[in-house]
């Protein structure tokens, strides 16, 4: 059997009366990319925050990279990256001090921070701006630079709240050309986007609605039960159905 | 009408190089016409939004709005036109009301003569009248914000990338109501990042480092193409992306939703050599076929192949 890097059974997260997340079930592959996807709203940030050992579920049981997200939230934290989009990297930091400050948070030392953030620059194509303030990169360069950033210690798994949010369609492709090869490194890829064309990079996706999971599969697999030939009508022929039943 | 003639404008900050943002930049929109900015961040549409609404200036170049100029009218421009800034346009810690009455007092506009122009957009909102604008969800953030341009009936829009971030059911109903103004006569000029949206604009303008790399309808920019996009898919699709770059054949490929999509070097490929060769590499259940081009196909023609 595949090994699971992340599991969930009845994960419940209420705020008040309100089930932001409202007993979800699944499970990730070691080396899969999984794209978590939904309308704004549907909890997918809610959920994504209590398998990064950010918040605790309201009940139900989680596993994260072998540990347990009730009674092992802050080891979790040292085993996965986390990028989002909003907030990532500093942005009155250069590139370099970026890069020292995140490898030093993953506890990384010296000699492997050196080691580790030339390689990051090199592949970027970046050594020239490793004395640049990140605020004035185009956002393409900013968010392939969190990217690498949040897996610059080799997680088990890194967690991307819409990475891609905004990106024109060549950068977006650059950034997925880095996923692409971070999955291929071993490194299980939990994703939230809003483009359907890249639900189709993922290897399985799920579908989240009003806190609940409506569909999870992989992308041939959805679109053949749903009888269309692209993620986008699947997504919009799940949206449609959720609004009727509201 | 919108016109800018040979707009230029660079900024400039202490101890740094200046930056130029748009470089030399023409164009026009008709009366009606629902127009698309399409470009990567950092490409400059931003600047000729603010230009155009009066907030900065260029430093080359005369720029128009309905016949008024954007250096001597500007008063009279920023009555007649509406404007939804990228990042900040409502305020978070009023309720949706409040921030409908703040930009109705701001124009000296009555609310209830805009509710015609409104109402299909606002009647989605109403339940939600008395929630803090904060608290909303980010497609309802973006209508709130388009019935507060909206508010004083300008004869012209200004919308600076106003689906970011929005899931794609919201930027559907968005688009449909942008589709629903212009039919009332109201010219529109929107940014986006998202290639759909680009193909529901009458005409589109692909923006780069400032500059103008073409500018037509999406038809024409497509039928330019000719046939020369190959779709190709397989059962490993990165080790496939890697092996059709490798071939010497190749000019481009992008991933692209569930198949590679691939330029050749020349018009007429030998695809049973380009079949052949993929095979030799061990891919296995290779599908190769011509395909018909989409804008973001021309999108990635045109723009790629620089550094950005």
């Amino acid at each position: 059997m595949e090994q699971r890097v992340i599991e969930a059974e009845h994960i419940v997260k209420k705020f008040g009366n309100f089930a932001a997340v409202d007993d979800i079930s699944f499970y990730v592959e070691k080396g899969e990319i999984f794209g978590f996807l939904g309308a704004n709203g549907a909890g997918k940030t809610t959920a994504m925050r209590m398998f990064c050992g950010l918040s605790r579920p309201s009940s139900g049981k989680g596993m994260v990279a072998g540990l347990d997200i009730w009674s092992a939230s802050e080891k979790i934290k040292s085993r996965i990256g986390y990028m989002s989009q909003k907030f990532s990297l500093y942005s009155d930091l250069t590139v370099g001090e970026n890069i020292r400050l995140f490898g030093g948070i993953y506890g990384l030392d010296e000699e492997r921070m050196k080691k580790s953030g030339d390689m990051l620059l090199k592949k970027l194509d970046m050594y020239g701006e490793k004395d640049v303030l990140v605020k004035s990169l185009p956002l393409g360069w900013k968010q392939k630079l969190a990217f690498s950033v949040s897996v610059i210690h080799d997680p088990e798994i890194v967690f991307l709240d819409e990475p891609t949010g905004g990106v024109d369609p060549v950068a977006r492709r650059q950034f997925w050309e880095l996923i692409y090869e971070a999955a291929g490194r071993g490194i299980t890829v939990f994703v939230t986007t809003h483009y359907m064309d890249e639900a189709e990079y993922c290897d399985r996706v799920s579908i989240m609605v009003a806190g609940k999971i409506v569909a999870l599969d992989t992308p041939a697999n959805l679109k053949k039960s749903y009888g269309v030939n692209a993620m986008n009508d699947v997504f919009t022929i799940i949206a449609r159905n959720a609004g009727r039943n509201e | 009408m919108i016109k800018a003639e040979h707009i230029s404008k660079s900024y400039v900050s202490a101890g740094h190089a200046p930056v130029k943002a748009l470089d030399d930049v023409s164009f026009s929109v008709s009366d009606g016409e629902l127009f698309g900015l399409i470009g990567p961040d950092g490409s400059g549409k931003t600047t000729m939004f603010r230009i155009l609404v009066t907030l900065i200036l260029a430093d080359k170049g005369v720029a128009s709005v309905n016949g008024m100029d954007v250096v001597k009218d500007y008063e009279k421009i920023r009555n007649s036109v509406g404007y939804m800034p990228g990042r900040f346009s409502v305020y978070q810690d009023l309720t949706v009301n409040e921030n409908i009455n703040f930009f109705a007092s701001l124009f000296g506009v009555d609310k209830e003569e805009s509710m015609p122009l409104i109402e299909d957009i606002y009647g989605s909102l109403r339940p939600f009248g008395n929630r803090l604008a904060g608290a909303l969800s980010g497609g309802m953030k973006q209508k709130l914000a388009l019935c507060c341009a909206l508010i004083h009936k300008p004869d012209v829009l200004f919308l600076d990338e106003p689906t970011t971030g929005v899931d794609p059911v919201s930027r559907k109903e968005f688009w449909q109501m942008l589709r629903n103004l212009r039919s009332n006569g109201i010219t529109i000029m929107v940014s986006t990042p998202y290639m759909d949206e680009a193909d529901m604009c009458d005409k589109i303008a692909l923006m780069q480092k400032g500059m103008i790399l073409a500018l037509d309808t999406t038809e024409n920019l497509i039928s330019q193409m000719g046939n020369q996009v190959w779709g190709v898919s397989g059962n490993n699709m990165y080790k496939l992306l890697c092996d059709v770059r490798s071939y010497r054949g190749t000019l481009r490929c992008y991933p692209f939703g569930n198949s590679h999509h691939v330029f050749f070097n020349s018009q007429e490929p030998d695809i049973s050599d380009f079949g052949n060769y993929l095979w030799g590499c061990g891919n296995e259940n290779v599908k190769i076929e011509r395909l018909e081009p989409c804008i973001e196909d021309c999108y990635l023609y045109i723009t790629d192949g620089r550094r950005i």
